[in-house]
């Protein structure tokens, strides 16, 4: 197991201690990009607020702000301190989730824009929270313009060295806070324009967290604005030096190797690690897997495909054959992950399926419908014994492995999603097994963002395609361990199987009620 | 809905992230430059005389030029570089010849420096070269200077307003 695979389980494993207190659907870790925008609205609506009442002149841009914090610190206080405590939230978010897409493998493929558009949104939100602290004009405000200017000097692009500015008290002028007030307003601008392209592949993206961990998040920062308000540190005088300043170690981490590695070579490390990051989704770099084929002689134009692909990969257009239906799925080959929900959503993929071949509207290369009704069939000839079990899981959750012992015999697939649920109905109805055990990631975090969550209402008859009424459900357990979790898996593997043993055994060879695949 | 222990657990979870966002945002205190010393900078943005002198263009000379770009003079743009010295209680803290900015190397030479030094009483000597001469400086500037700590004492020079300036 290398390196990353076991930052993945440790991950994990960190994940589901926060998910045994918040629950699948309000762990924090599952909604970092969610609570990324939550936090950027709170920091542009206080702002606004701010805005009202800073005076963006240099001369008085402090007092104007002590008078915000003070005077009225019933609201302005608070804003204020909301203000930077969500910046710093925000911070925390964008940085767990990048780590967290990076361990977990979510950075490959058409999901490389997700990844690229985050590396300048990093850069963005410290400039935004740089000159933020800019304005405030205090102690800590003259540290980070005297630094900047300094760091930016080191680039030799200006006429004079720009930390000249902050020469002497003589030498301060509006003419550069002017401009950081600016810069501060404009950069969250441009944060949102990439904020909006990070997400544009995402079929329902999620930006907004659920409520109970919005009101969770938004009380702390507001409990934390009130116990402990933000304040200016003493105002800035360029007649001393900033010896000891309060940083804010969310932003400012930096700055403090300004005293110990050249500014040059600070550029090359930023510079460096930023464009490290670009490359990381072809770092190294991996054959993609094909992107679904529509087979328009079997696809009906029922839009299935297209209403569960979780990337918007598949358009509905105007049919280009002479069959009597208004659509066809169009399948965008960039924006495919190879994922397999859309066959599992395809009326026509169903393994019954015998006068005709066994090829539905739409299907995965690497993992055609029939190839998997073929695997079924193969792994299940196989089973001997009471409570003999089918699982199903899919490649990015439970180790299937761990779950091979006598009387279960597994299948893989790209995502539990792109299991029709019809191939539940077959293998039990057929007698092929006693019962199905679907597994994969964990709740609330499908690697494909929707398979466990369109797995679930298949299942449940509230999506089509439903799972048949006739199929026992006692014969089915659905169990979303993910990969750090395989003793769970084992553990309900054992449960189920124990369950089964108490109901009548299925009967192999028993005929299936036939039925072809009927294009609605 | 959750159980008693699942309540705590985010309950202890909120509390971590509110204590974890508020102490980073001010803690620990980062401890730039020695409090007990004071600090001189020596900045200017100033450029040296031209490498050639200008050259008196003759009659014809200017007679062959097009009507709307006569002018008497021809002049290099090439300046030369300025040096600098700063001496301090008799040790040279900086010495350096700037070149002139710029691809024609016809701009300013900019200087931008800072050095730490002991609060208290010191002697102070800025020297600046901006001629074609080879050797000595064509200003100087002596001052005795109390700095007291944290001091941010600028020395720059402006040609405008006779040399050296100390703020």
């Amino acid at each position: 197991m290398g390196l990353k695979q076991r930052l993945r389980i440790a991950w994990e494993r960190l994940e589901s201690a926060f998910t045994r207190s918040f629950g699948p659907a309000w762990n924090p870790f599952f909604q970092l990009g969610a609570l990324g925008w939550f936090f950027y609205w709170i920091v542009a609506v206080t702002g606004i607020y701010l805005f009202i009442f800073f005076d963006t002149g240099v001369t008085n841009a402090y007092q104007s702000l002590e008078e915000i914090t003070h005077a009225q610190w019933w609201a302005g206080g608070v804003m204020r301190s909301l203000h930077r405590y969500a910046s710093d939230a925000l911070v925390v978010v964008m940085t767990l989730h990048m780590i967290r897409e990076y361990l977990l493998d979510r950075l490959r493929g058409p999901r490389w824009l997700a990844w690229v558009t985050g590396v300048p949104m990093i850069w963005f939100v410290f400039i935004a929270g740089v000159t933020g602290y800019w304005l405030v004009w205090d102690m800590l405000a003259q540290y980070v313009a005297i630094v900047t200017t300094e760091w930016f000097d080191a680039l030799s692009i200006f006429g004079e060295p720009i930390a000249r500015n902050f020469l002497s008290p003589t030498h301060l002028s509006d003419r550069f806070f002017t401009l950081m007030v600016f810069a501060h307003i404009v950069v969250p601008l441009f944060l949102l324009l990439v904020m909006w392209i990070h997400i544009l592949r995402m079929s329902d993206a999620r930006i907004n967290p659920p409520k109970g961990l919005a009101i969770g998040t938004g009380a702390t920062l507001l409990v934390l604005s009130l116990v402990f308000p933000a304040v200016s540190q003493d105002p800035a005088n360029l007649a001393t030096v900033p010896a000891t300043v309060q940083l804010d170690w969310y932003y400012l981490n930096l700055y403090p190797l300004f005293d110990y590695v050249p500014r040059p070579v600070m550029w090359v490390l930023t510079v460096g690690f930023s464009t490290f990051l670009l490359l990381l989704p072809w770092l190294p770099p991996r054959r993609r897997a094909a992107a679904a084929l529509v087979d328009l002689g079997n696809c009906n134009g029922c839009a299935r495909c297209a209403a569960d692909c979780p990337f918007n990969a598949i358009t509905m257009r105007p049919r280009s054959d002479s069959l009597p239906y208004e659509q066809e799925a169009v399948v965008e080959n960039d924006l495919c992950v190879a994922c397999g929900i859309c066959a599992g959503a395809c009326p026509t993929a169903t393994p019954f399926r015998r006068r005709s071949a066994l090829v539905p509207g739409i299907d995965l290369p690497q993992l055609p419908v029939r190839e998997l009704r073929e695997r079924t069939l193969a792994a299940t000839a196989a089973l001997a014994g009471p409570a003999r079990v089918l699982v199903y899981g899919c490649a990015h959750g439970t180790r299937l492995t761990a779950l091979q012992q006598p009387g279960v015999a597994t299948v893989e697939l790209s995502c539990i999603a792109a299991l029709p649920p019809s191939f539940i109905d077959f293998v039990l109805s057929g007698g092929h097994a006693d019962g199905v055990f679907l597994t994969g990631c964990r709740e609330g975090d499908c690697h494909h963002r929707q398979g466990i969550e369109w797995t679930r209402q298949r299942l449940a008859g509230e999506r089509d395609p439903f799972l048949r009424a006739r199929v026992p459900r006692e014969r089915v357990h659905s169990c979303w361990s993910g990969l750090a979790r395989t003793t769970v898996a084992v553990r309900q593997l054992t449960a189920f199987r124990e369950r089964l043993a108490a109901l009548a055994p299925t009967e192999r060879g028993v005929p299936a009620a036939r039925e072809e695949a009927g294009h609605a | 809905m959750p159980s008693p222990l699942a309540w705590a657990g985010q309950i202890v979870a909120y509390a971590a992230f509110g204590v974890g966002i508020g102490y980073l945002s001010l803690y620990p205190a980062y401890t730039h430059r020695d409090p007990e010393q004071a600090q001189i900078k020596l900045s200017f943005a100033h450029a040296g005389v031209h490498k050639e002198d200008c050259r008196r263009l003759s009659y014809e000379e200017i007679s062959k030029m097009p009507p709307g770009q006569r002018r008497p003079h021809d002049c290099s743009r090439e300046r030369v570089p300025v040096t600098v010295e700063l001496e301090v209680d008799g040790q040279v803290l900086y010495a350096a010849t700037l070149p002139p900015t710029g691809h024609a190397r016809d701009g300013v030479s900019v200087a931008y420096q800072r050095f730490m030094v002991a609060a208290g009483r010191h002697e102070l000597i800025a020297r600046l070269r901006d001629s074609k001469r080879a050797e000595g400086f064509d200003y100087e500037h002596r001052a005795q200077i109390e700095l007291a700590p944290r001091q941010n004492l600028a020395i720059e020079f402006r040609a405008d307003k006779g040399g050296f300036l100390i703020h």
